[in-house]
């Protein structure tokens, strides 16, 4: 018999969770001298107050969708992939080399390619990672950290060096050509008689990040794939009574959780940046631990924290911009939203289990 | 014995007053949730005697020990230990009170010593040295005492099962305990080493020990307990003498109605030979050989028992067979040769190829526990293209198949929808079954068909195993369970220590000679 | 290279080793009990942010290496929290913490003293400095010999020589302590444990707490010893490291020192040789800087020996039903 009703466990046990954090999160800003109350007022009229504020959080929400699907994807087969960040600046490059080597007419086809480039590159850094855990058993938490340090030194050397146009002093690649320009949220909802801000970096790419959960979700419940890649995650002995290799499982759900990953570069370099700079993933790899973690691995979950998230990370920025409160508050919200869905998931269900029986039985 | 006390607080062991209970159980109820597993027990069990417990799979026996270890708190009752009324909330409690267990899996530190393993808990100081010198000496007077021979400074992971059990029953006696309980602890002994064992227990009685031992093996109990309780669903149904009862009437008190120990079936009509297994070699990952060339073979419409103590290489066996598992040797399968190693050594290929595979251990691997039963109906199955288009699945339609098997199953509850954790032993295994002679295979490995499954379950696997067998197909039965083999198997064959030790029609073969094979001493009949 | 160059790169491996080791020997403690921490690089950093700060307001190293240790082992109490009590997933607390310690240090540094998420540079009585062991200048001119003792064995802070302590004094609690032999086995098989009669839980904590007081000193060490005050993500990975290099020792005190010693010798190498000139071909310092990294996948990967980590580790303890 199931302890408690399914929506409990979808729905409110997140939503019990981020209230923890909220709370916890207006503690540390009282802590440090401001006012809570106020802060939330600044975050909710910087990030949804205007479209430019809107803009802004659907932009940052688009990253987070695109790293917390392939930290979603990879908690299916019960993998843990902290190396999104890692696997998302190789995926800026795959983006970069696309845009500027290859001459594009459109910008659709070139959104095509960038995508695939992005993906492929992003998957290409997953990879090793992935062979090692399945046939060495190298902790995969473990050599994913280490591979974004590692892709952190590599970007740094080829923004420094083989890639900085010369005479430039900024570590970046050049700027992307025209015609690889996306068009941004402004200029797709114009022809709809909707006025959106032109300033703010939203652009095609939630589109294709939306897209992205729909496949994501066909892919986990419509599919062989997805039916073998959850019954590895369930059980590895199992999976092997049915002829589901784990060494296959492995490697091909961290190439698809880093393609993904990879994938968001078609948003922050291609979309907004129109070129690679130093550290443009920003953390995003980071966030989609707590954005898989808070919308349970499931794509609309993701697709909501993601928005959440995009929100805490616009509202965030406007608190800097405002008051004392620096950027860094974010990395608390993050850091406790993923304590209390990921780790103190128990403190919240027990009580909670309880609550329900108590119900029951009462009616019963 | 030398008084080591671990606690300080109890005397060291008294002449124990023969008329008064070691251990007495009043209205004893304990539930899990929506689940009764103890209904006011109560029961006595008088000082220096072996006392069984027998009952089925799930009858309460363990929850009711776990009770008296201090490992449940029972939701009502009353405990006494040699007429006192006793709390026992955590095991040092139990161990204080005089009471030891030997569980069914062993307690033990694996790469520990088992000297190391017998202080653990009542070191009696800070520093090691000392306390391990205090254990050698007392370790020397009781293996004396009792045959209870074990090397101290020898790793646990590296000595036998037989040994690792001395090691247990050794840590209970270092704890000075009293009452000594065993669970289920021939399961994994030979029938020489479950000899030794019981001769150890009949020296602890002799002692003073009292002795709880609890079983499913009516063998057991008749050889020797003094007396016997039977448990039913949770509750005591029964306390007799045992030399005042028969196994005939103890197993109708466990079951609750007559029971059928034997399976109708008709002689079988073998046909071509559908497995044949020449040489078949496994080295785990440790460097053991676990199968040291084993050779059958078994031909359609007949089953092939495969009757051995755990742990002899049968799991092997059927992993191999199953594709689990690589292997050296030749397997052939309707004549043609089946991979034994490479990327078509797996269960996909298996089963395209007509092999079928009930597991040994089905909660762990025959099933996913958090799959819904529909979609644990294809699994294993799942690349078929008939259950989907390309890369999809057509859940629906798997979804409404699943109910159907699951009618004609008798899977109680019949809803597919339900996650396979939900379902009781019986019903998962019926799922399990269901799926695997579904799809017609030439050959179906059976392991462990009926571990914990309720009775009447039992009765409807068996009719099905049987059923396919009829229809003209060919079984390999695994079963530690030596009366099930004998019921359902056509030839017996023995392994022993990765060997076959030899192989017998089943209606010439009797339990001791079977016996003497499982201990690894071969017979005149073997082949 | 002269014997002085020598002696200075190795100073330097003693120096930049310390901090793996503590981090390394607080990992031990806690994974032999069976709890995986990937949070000792978020502790490292809270104990770095809150020493340099304690010290740079009150003046006192001492006072600061307190409010460290303080700091680490409520994270500690934290993953001890989730993993134990409520039997959460460890891998992910761990995680938690590593955020939570890079988010709050920048977070609070920036509310106590504006200056862009550091800690004011920490002045000489705010500082551990180098002792110098007694005859280190008598001796220096003894050929070989003295400029061993004098470089590389005398003038650390005591932080190091307590660190290099910590090394023995583990290996005697592990193996010659009763509390060693219950803290290894519940780390392999926690029900051996709780059907003796201990309370895993207990352990448990104590195993986490101790991780904690190690992380905390190796926090510290990095402030106020090694540097001059606090910088936003001072540890740089250093957690993860001394997780490697624990795997690499495959969980065994002395094969500890060694390990960090070796990753230490890598970081002094990087560190005074920005670009690596091997002839036909130098090394970027990117490279350089990417080298620990590198090495720690190699050692994962297990080409430098296979190793078994403790059996019951990373699983929350559950009473059989």
């Amino acid at each position: 018999m199931e302890r408690m009703p399914k929506w409990a466990d979808v729905v409110l046990i997140p939503l019990i969770s981020l209230l923890l954090a909220a709370v916890i999160s207006g503690l540390v800003i009282l802590a440090i001298g401001e006012d809570p109350i106020n802060a939330l007022n600044l975050m909710v009229k910087g990030a949804l107050g205007s479209t430019y504020g809107w803009g802004y959080t659907l932009y940052y929400a688009t990253n987070f969708l695109f790293t917390g699907l392939a930290v979603a994807v990879a908690f299916h087969a019960r993998l843990f992939n902290i190396g999104g960040e890692g696997q998302a600046m190789l995926g800026g490059l795959g983006v970069a080399l696309v845009c500027l080597y290859l001459p594009w007419p459109h910008w659709s086809l070139a959104l095509l390619a960038a995508t695939g480039g992005a993906a492929l590159f992003g998957a290409a850094w997953a990879f090793l990672p992935a062979i090692l855990q399945a046939k060495r058993g190298s902790h995969i938490v473990i050599t994913t950290i280490m591979f974004n340090f590692i892709a952190a030194a590599f970007l740094n050397w080829l923004l420094v060096g083989p890639l900085k146009p010369r005479g430039a002093m900024d570590p970046s690649t050049a700027r992307f050509p025209e015609a690889v320009h996306l068009p941004s949220l402004h200029e797709i909802l114009a022809p709809l008689g909707i006025s959106f801000s032109k300033a703010a970096p939203a652009n095609v790419s939630f589109l294709v990040g939306i897209l992205a959960c729909i496949l994501v979700w066909a892919l986990i419940w419509r599919t062989r794939l997805g039916y073998e890649i959850r019954a590895f995650g369930h059980s590895e002995p199992a999976a092997r009574y049915a002829g589901i290799s784990p060494t296959k499982i492995t490697v091909i759900t961290m190439l698809i959780s880093g393609g993904l990953a990879g994938m968001m570069a078609i948003n922050n370099v291609m979309g907004e940046a129109e070129r690679l700079v130093l550290n443009a993933t920003e953390g995003a790899g980071f966030i989609g631990i707590a954005v898989a973690l808070m919308g349970r691995s499931h794509p609309f979950g993701v697709f909501l924290a993601a928005i959440l998230f995009g929100f805490l990370y616009q509202g965030g920025a406007e608190l800097a911009l405002w008051t004392n409160i620096p950027r860094e508050l974010i990395i608390v919200i993050q850091a406790l939203v993923i304590l209390f869905t990921g780790a103190l998931d128990n403190m919240v269900r027990m009580p909670l289990e309880r609550l329900f029986m108590a119900l029951r039985r009462r009616r019963a | 014995m030398t008084g080591q006390n671990a606690n300080g607080a109890r005397q060291a062991t008294a002449a124990p007053d023969p008329q008064v209970p070691a251990i007495e159980l009043r209205g004893i109820s304990k539930a899990f949730g929506p689940v009764q597993a103890n209904k006011g027990i109560s029961m006595r069990v008088m000082p220096g005697t072996i006392h069984g417990i027998i009952g089925e799979n799930g009858a309460g026996k363990s929850t009711l020990m776990s009770i008296l270890y201090g490992f449940y708190k029972a939701d009502a009752g009353e405990i006494m230990i040699s007429g006192r009324p006793t709390v026992i909330p955590d095991s040092q409690a139990a161990i204080a009170a005089g009471i030891g267990m030997v569980f069914q899996h062993f307690k033990l530190v694996e790469n520990f010593t088992v000297l190391e393993n017998i202080i653990l808990g009542v070191e009696g100081g800070g520093l090691l040295r000392p306390s391990l010198a205090k254990a050698r000496a007392a370790l020397k007077s009781l293996a004396e005492e009792y045959e209870l021979n074990v090397d101290p400074d020898a790793v646990i992971e590296d000595i036998g099962v037989g040994q690792q059990q001395r090691v247990e029953i050794l840590k209970a006696l270092y704890r000075q305990a009293d009452i000594l309980i065993l669970d289920e602890p021939t399961g994994v002994l030979t029938p020489a080493e479950a000899d030794h064992l019981f001769r150890i227990l009949r020296n602890l009685r002799d002692e003073g020990k009292t002795i709880i031992l609890i079983t499913h093996k009516l063998r057991e109990i008749m050889e020797i307990t003094d007396t016997v309780s039977v448990m039913r669903r949770g509750e005591m149904t029964a306390t007799v003498k045992t030399t005042e009862t028969s196994p005939e009437h103890l197993a109708e008190l466990m079951v609750g109605r007559k029971v059928l120990l034997r399976v109708e079936k008709t002689p079988a009509t073998p046909g071509k030979p559908v497995l044949e297994v020449d040489n078949l070699r496994v080295v785990d990952a440790a460097g053991v050989e676990r199968l040291r060339g084993v050779s059958l073979n078994i031909r359609a419409g007949e089953v092939l028992g495969l009757a051995g103590v755990a742990g002899n290489g049968q799991s092997e066996l059927l992993e191999v067979l199953g594709g689990m598992m690589p292997a050296a040797g030749q397997v052939l399968l309707n004549g043609q040769p089946i991979p034994l190693t490479g990327p078509h050594a797996d269960g996909q290929s298996r089963r395209t190829a007509g092999i079928a595979h009930v597991p040994e251990d089905r909660q762990r691997k025959g099933l996913i526990m958090d799959y819904t039963a529909w979609e644990n109906s294809v699994f294993g199955y799942h690349r078929d293209p008939a259950i989907g288009r390309g890369p999809l699945m057509r859940n629906a339609a798997i979804l409404e198949h699943a109910q159907q098997q699951m009618q004609r199953f008798d899977v109680r509850p019949p809803n597919p929808r339900l996650a396979a954790k939900s379902f009781s032993g019986g019903n998962q295994q019926k799922v399990v079954l269901a799926r695997e002679i579904e799809r017609g295979p030439d050959l179906l490995l059976i392991g462990q068909p009926t571990r914990g499954v309720d009775i009447g379950a039992i009765e409807f696997i068996h009719q099905q195993i049987i059923a396919l067998r009829d229809a003209g197909k060919a079984i390999l039965l695994v079963s530690v369970e030596l009366d099930e083999i004998m019921a359902l198997s056509d030839r017996i064959a023995v392994i022993f220590d990765g060997r076959i030790m030899g192989e017998v029609a089943a209606d010439q073969a009797s339990a001791q000679e079977l016996g003497l094979m499982m201990a690894g001493v071969a017979t005149g009949k073997a082949a | 290279m002269d014997l002085l160059t020598v002696l200075q790169v190795l100073d330097s491996t003693v120096r930049l080793a310390t901090p793996l080791l503590l981090a390394c020997l607080a990992g031990l403690f806690s994974e032999r009990a069976g709890i995986f921490d990937i949070g000792l690089e978020g502790k490292m950093l809270a104990a770095a942010f809150f020493s340099a700060a304690i010290a740079a307001v009150t003046g006192s190293v001492w006072i600061g290496l307190g409010a460290g240790i303080l700091a680490s082992l409520s994270l500690s109490g934290l993953h001890g929290l989730a993993s134990i009590t409520f039997r959460g997933n460890q891998l992910i607390s761990g995680v938690a913490i590593n955020f939570l310690a890079a988010g709050l240090t920048v977070l609070i540094a920036q509310s106590w003293f504006q200056q862009g998420g550091r800690t004011p540079a920490l002045l000489s009585g705010g500082r551990f400095g180098g002792i110098t062991l007694p005859g280190a200048e008598a001796l220096r001119e003894v050929p070989v010999l003295g400029p061993i003792y004098y470089e590389l064995i005398s003038g650390h802070s005591i932080l190091v020589y307590v660190a290099f302590a910590c090394v023995p004094l583990t290996w005697w609690i592990l193996y010659r302590t009763r509390f060693g032999l219950r803290l290894r086995a519940v780390g392999e098989n926690p029900e051996a444990v709780d059907t003796a009669g201990i309370s895993v839980i207990r352990l448990r904590y104590a195993a986490v707490l101790i991780c904690g007081l190690l992380c905390g000193i190796a926090g510290a060490y990095l402030a106020t010893a090694l540097q001059a005050g606090f910088v936003q993500d001072m540890t740089a990975g250093r957690g993860y490291i001394a997780l490697a290099a624990l795997i690499f020792a495959k969980w065994r005190p002395w094969q500890a020192l060694y390990a960090t010693l070796l990753f230490g010798f890598l970081q002094a190498i990087a560190l005074r040789y920005q670009n690596l000139d091997l002839g036909f071909f130098t090394l970027p310092v990117q490279a350089m800087d990417a080298l620990p990294y590198i090495l720690t996948v190699v050692i994962l990967a297990g080409f430098i020996g296979k190793a078994v980590p403790p059996r019951a580790g990373g699983e929350p303890y559950v009473k059989e039903r």
